[in-house]
């Protein structure tokens, strides 16, 4: 524990441990590879790289192409240009067809910094979920990055995966119990009165936030859900029934990510106030990553708001 | 294979279309006439298959970019042997699973799932790129049409085939000079094709669509060319073999009426019996 390392940095550094092992892994960058660190894979395996230029939507189609004779590639570039330049060829060239490709995703959300909105991707979970029979994921540390990568490759079928740009501190590995499979959320702290159900690096403030919570006596529960789709729907409304209220907090729009995906759930099978912490209706802005995450309240003091308020909704609805 | 038994096939291919489009009262009738002899020759004469092995993994691929032209692409594979013709008539049905648009996972012999346009270009060549990489000896066939060639995907696909010089793909236009809304020339000008391709470094070779003798020709120059993609500049005729819905943009995605479906027929059966009797 302790550690801080970009999960992007776990993507390329798996990406070439996975070539040795599977001959058949092709990964495709369009020019950010230095950034998606797949040039980690293409320094290793130069002759199954293959850069695309600056040109996303071939790049999905090329890798429906690879996959439709038995490869199994893997696409990168900013989460912006290929969950939203290359939105249509991903569902009609890879998703309609149940093509196996990985569609990586890097520099999502507000923690792109510097280069502001039209980089800042708020919306890929929604635009990846919406497909059907897409897997969605969203590690939260280098080291469930690194177990994802392993599912994936396993995992015969379209897939999304966010990738983020900052370092951010490993916590899965000193958690006991803990273990990777897609479609099952993680429980990172025991807790009572609510439950914070993150993803990527709202897992680490929600560690901090139930650590804040618990100074004021509030025995909060925190879940690591890094499959956005499909959903654990056992791990939540274990959540649900046994905390009777939960925050949803992920660095996506609050329209169409972890936060629907859960009250959509929960509505239907164990109604409880689900509030829902992420980016409200609004685009990013330019900025040090941890200035623009702060100007947006996803901190664990913005987690630690949203849990009283739950608290207080869930009181109210008991009175 | 001789010219008369590829017009033959080719033949009862428009007229299949044409009964598909009928009773599913739907379908894009202009471009699969205009394309049914490039089929024909690819599937009869061209391509390295085997439909009793549709996914063997040495065939020679085929992807249907003009996705929409399905009456023409189904009615061919039906004809060469991937499935009983009696399946055509679930064309666009919901009792069965003959798609309006070219779908992999249910249609046998279809090798990419296509409709939006620009798309299966980049997916063949994808395939080409995997054929390279494993040194395997299949070609890949990518089938556009002239107004396809407006979506930029198109040209993303282009300059990343000629940049891993993919000698084992060849894209055919279906250069019939119109789309939904009019004239090519007019809705948004794609022309010249030739210049453009050559500039993009694939090696361009020009047929008539029509002609199996100059189709043969071009693919087998594109075949016999080394180190570039080859694109087939085929010219055609929109609605060829109906004399009334030749060169009408209005026949683009329109079923005829039983009027019109009578007159049709008429033209397409008298153009397979007199290849039979041949």
């Amino acid at each position: 524990m302790g550690e801080k390392k970009a999960t992007r940095a776990a993507y390329g550094e798996a990406l070439a441990e996975l070539g040795a092992r599977y001959p058949e892994l092709v990964v495709l960058d369009a020019d950010l590879s230095g950034s998606t660190m797949s040039k980690t894979f293409a320094k290793s395996f130069p002759e199954r790289f293959f850069n695309m230029g600056i040109a996303e939507a071939n790049m999905a189609g090329v890798a429906a192409g690879f996959a439709a004779c038995g490869k199994k590639p893997f696409i990168s570039s900013f989460a912006m240009f290929v969950a939203g330049r290359a939105y249509e060829q991903i569902r009609n060239s890879i998703g309609y067809p149940r093509l196996n490709v990985k569609c990586a995703g890097s520099h999502g959300g507000l923690s792109v910094g510097e280069d502001g909105a039209t980089h800042q991707c708020l919306e890929d979970f929604a635009l990846m979920r919406a497909i059907p029979g897409m897997v969605v994921l969203n590690p939260c540390d280098a080291h469930e990055m690194r177990l994802a990568m392993d599912a994936l490759i396993e995992y015969d079928g379209p897939a999304y995966l966010r990738l983020g740009r900052m370092a951010v501190e490993t916590v899965t590995d000193s958690v006991p119990g803990y273990d990777f499979a897609i479609g099952k959320g993680a429980l990172l702290r025991p807790g009572t009165d609510v439950t914070i159900a993150a993803t990527g690096l709202m897992v680490q403030r929600a560690l901090a936030a139930a650590e804040l919570l618990g100074q004021e006596g509030i025995s909060a529960r925190v879940l690591d859900i890094h499959t956005i789709k499909p959903l654990d729907a056992g791990l939540i409304l274990d959540a649900a029934r046994e905390t009777g209220c939960i925050v949803t907090s992920e660095e996506h729009s609050v329209i169409g990510g972890l936060g629907e995906a859960v009250c959509a759930l929960v509505s239907r099978a164990l109604p409880v106030p689900v509030i829902r912490h992420g980016v409200e209706d609004a685009f990013g802005r330019s900025g040090k990553a941890e200035e623009v995450l702060e100007a947006y309240g996803l901190t664990a003091a913005g987690i630690a708001g949203k849990a009283r308020e739950a608290i207080s909704v869930k009181e109210s609805l008991n009175r | 294979m001789t010219n008369k038994v590829l017009a033959l096939a080719a033949a009862r291919a428009r007229r299949l279309g044409m009964e598909m489009v009928f009773r599913a009262g739907s379908g894009h009738i202009g471009g699969s006439l205009s394309s049914a002899d490039i089929l024909t020759e690819l599937y009869f004469e061209q391509m390295h298959i085997d439909p009793a092995e549709p996914h063997a993994p040495w065939r020679d691929r085929f992807v249907m970019s003009k996705g929409h032209c399905t009456p023409a692409l189904y009615s061919v594979l039906s004809l060469r042997g991937y499935f009983p013709q009696e399946e055509l008539e679930l064309f666009r049905s919901i009792a069965g699973h003959m798609s309006g648009h070219p779908d992999m996972r249910h249609v046998p012999g279809v090798d990419m799932s296509t409709g939006s346009l620009g798309q299966g270009i980049s997916a063949a060549v994808g395939m080409a790129l995997a054929g390279q990489l494993d040194r395997a000896g299949y070609r890949v066939y990518a089938l556009l049409g002239d107004g396809e060639v407006e979506e930029g995907e198109v040209w993303e696909a282009a300059m990343c085939a000629a940049k891993y010089r993919l000698d084992n793909l060849c894209a055919i236009v279906d250069v019939n000079g119109l789309q939904i809304d009019g004239r090519t020339a007019d809705v948004m000008p794609s022309e010249p094709l030739d210049e453009k391709f050559a500039a993009f470094n694939w090696h361009v070779v020009k047929a008539d669509g029509h002609n199996f003798d100059s189709l043969r020709a071009a693919f087998e120059e594109a075949r016999a060319f080394s180190g570039a993609p080859s694109v087939i500049l085929a010219r055609t005729v929109k609605g060829k073999g109906v004399s009334f819905m030749e060169n009408d943009p209005g026949w683009h995605g329109k079923a005829p009426n039983a009027e019109q479906y009578e007159r049709a027929m008429a033209e397409l059966d008298s153009a397979v019996e007199r290849l039979e009797v041949l």
